[in-house]
């Protein structure tokens, strides 16, 4: 089955991914700071995720037959809220709350605050083992449900990751989808300096799995590949996403790239300033 | 050179001539499974040398071999978990408790999920040296939040722990004996109770406080001990954590000496267990501890082994005498 990328889906997941950006530049000026690099390079693929392909029910987060979307970045936290927002699962209102004391959303995904928050994310490499036992257990049950985990090329370090991978391919799990952020950066500096993992794609495929490159912050081929990794049969998926952190402000585009950024107090409202024209003027 | 006499390959504990159950842990399993469809399986490439075969045998649709990688073994059975199945994962007790702590700790304990990881070769069951002896398992797990931990002593605890462990909502920890098991506790007036301690035998002079298989020598040194006119409680502490803490304080608040005894090292265990909870309780007093010594043992035969680092019925005896009058005269 191939669902034709319209204009109508296409501007639907660009107007969540905006939404998306938007609230998490607001989630990052209550705090001052925090990964809002990360945040605006990935809100594209979480817009896709969450307003076009992941089956769930946000009223009932914990529907047995909803996909599933592991994140295992937890610091990535900040974007998801405000994809679970733009999904329904929690108030828009709510994420002003991010990183405050006695909130539902604090600064990592851990999954007993959050609804729809599925694991506790934090300590890397532990996404796809958990996506593993989910996606063999779903299958068991003749549940049709997909998993999906979003992990980071960082994360590729990890021994766990790997042996996750070798389960996955070995036991045919095309219920699984990993999307890998390649934002090419990890805590200690450029991914190729710290430990390299590229070439990415090819290392997928040599585990077996159907693996698919892309931009990561073009809604139109991140569409093509979701379509194309749902409907693959055989063989889990991954589909690596060349990321720009930052991505949709200039400001923080151009910034000295960072793991864990600092804006200003005067440059949020900048930022939602460039946000909103490359919005509305692209 | 002298011919050697025994061999590393002698990796049975049980006395000669005692009365054994063939892998009562895959047995228990598989038939809890004809019971409860929601029982699955998982070995990290370990399943015939931690009796889950016998569970694979009968339930292959149910059993899943994640290969020699813990991490993912331990993490996929949380998302078995996640997703409402009750999963038990075995490896051996070095693997999971070193190796995949991470995993244990934040995929398992943290979500407080009914996966049951199952550990083979608990504390010094093995001739092969630090690589397989789990020394340590229960220091390093007895901090962990949400997490039961059962150290059973014979083939009948197994039998009975297996349902408990699946009904009990929260992750658990096995300490397992595999492969032919010693069956002692049958002839006790015994049942397995999660959480519960139980006092085999009462006696006025001393009580043995053990766990795991050291239930079995503390049970041998007290008959033993009779014959010396030296009268011997022991109560079995199958559930390490929680700890029967009533249970203790009841036994070990009394004149008698009190004797500590577990197959584990001296740091962390059961003995520290006790001595912590008379302490909290202002009740501290002098206990004897019977356990492993704080160091990285020998690789040898497991006789020779339980002799030399005081786990033998003969050396609880001695430890016992001694105590009582001040040397281990036979």
């Amino acid at each position: 089955m191939t669902t034709a990328i319209t204009t109508d889906r296409l501007d639907r997941v660009r107007a969540a991914a905006y939404r998306i950006r938007r609230h998490a530049l607001d989630m990052g000026e209550v705090q001052g700071q925090g990964y809002i690099g990360q945040a605006l390079g990935v809100a594209d693929i979480l817009a896709v995720a969450y307003t076009d392909q992941l089956h769930h029910r946000p009223d009932d987060p914990h529907w047995p037959g909803r996909d599933r979307f592991l994140l295992s970045i937890g610091h990535y936290a900040i974007a998801l809220y405000a994809a679970l927002a733009e999904a329904g699962f929690i108030p828009v209102e709510e994420l002003e709350t991010y990183g405050s004391d006695g909130s539902r959303l604090p600064m990592s995904g851990m999954a007993s605050y959050t609804p729809g928050m599925e694991i506790s994310g934090g300590s890397l490499g532990h996404g796809l083992t958990v996506a593993t036992g989910m996606a063999l257990g779903l299958r068991h049950q003749g549940n049709p449900a997909r998993v999906y985990n979003l992990l980071s090329d960082g994360e590729l370090d990890e021994g766990s990751t790997w042996e996750a991978a070798l389960a996955c391919a070995h036991h045919g799990l095309d219920n699984v989808t990993a999307i890998v952020d390649v934002n090419a950066l990890q805590a200690d500096g450029p991914t190729a300096g710290v430990l390299r993992t590229e070439p990415v794609t090819d290392k997928w495929r040599a585990f077996g799995w159907h693996a698919t490159r892309v931009d990561g912050n073009d809604p139109a081929a991140l569409l093509a590949a979701f379509d194309d990794m749902r409907t693959h049969r055989g063989s889990p998926a991954v589909l690596i996403c060349d990321t720009r952190i930052g991505c949709g402000v200039p400001l923080l585009e151009d910034r000295e790239k960072a793991h864990f950024m600092r804006v200003d107090p005067d440059e949020w409202q900048i930022a939602r300033d460039q946000l909103s024209e490359g919005y509305h003027h692209a | 050179m002298p011919k050697p006499t025994t061999s590393a390959m002698i990796a049975s504990f049980a006395d000669p001539g005692q009365k054994t159950t063939s892998a009562p842990f895959g047995h228990a399993l598989a038939r809890l499974a004809d019971q409860r469809p929601d029982i699955v399986g998982l070995s990290a490439d370990l399943a015939k040398y931690t009796d889950m075969h016998v569970f694979r045998d009968a339930h292959p649709q149910r059993f899943f071999q994640m290969g020699m990688a813990e991490q993912v073994l331990l993490g996929a059975a949380a998302g078995m978990a996640e997703v409402g199945l009750v999963p038990f994962a075995s490896t051996y007790s070095v693997f999971a408790t070193r190796r995949a702590y991470d995993f244990l700790c934040l995929d398992i304990a943290e979500p407080n999920l009914n996966v049951n990881v199952v550990g083979a070769l608990p504390g010094l069951t093995t001739g092969y040296g630090p690589s397989h002896q789990a020394t340590e398992d229960l220091a390093i797990l007895r901090g962990m939040p949400n997490l039961t931990i059962v150290d059973p002593c014979d083939s009948v605890d197994i039998e009975q722990c297996v349902p408990a462990l699946a009904a009990h909502p929260g992750p658990t920890y096995l300490r397992l004996l595999r492969g032919n098991v010693p069956t002692v506790l049958d002839q006790y007036d015994y049942r397995f109770q999660l959480g519960k301690a139980a006092e085999l035998r009462t006696g006025r002079d001393v009580v043995l406080i053990s766990t795991g298989l050291m239930t079995m020598r503390a049970l041998a040194a007290a008959d033993r001990l009779a014959t010396d006119h030296i009268d011997v409680a022991v109560l079995h502490v199958p559930t390490i954590k929680p700890l029967d803490t009533t249970a203790i304080l009841r036994a070990a608040d009394t004149d008698r000496l009190v004797v500590t005894c577990e197959n584990h090292t001296i740091r962390g265990g059961l003995g520290e267990s006790v001595a912590a909870t008379l302490a909290f309780a202002g009740k501290a007093r002098n206990i004897v501890p019977v356990a492993l010594p704080d160091e990285f043992l020998a690789a040898g035969a497991l006789p020779t082994l339980h002799e030399r680092y005081g786990l033998s019925t003969d050396a609880v005896v001695d430890r016992v005498r001694t105590a009582m009058h001040g040397d281990p005269a036979r």
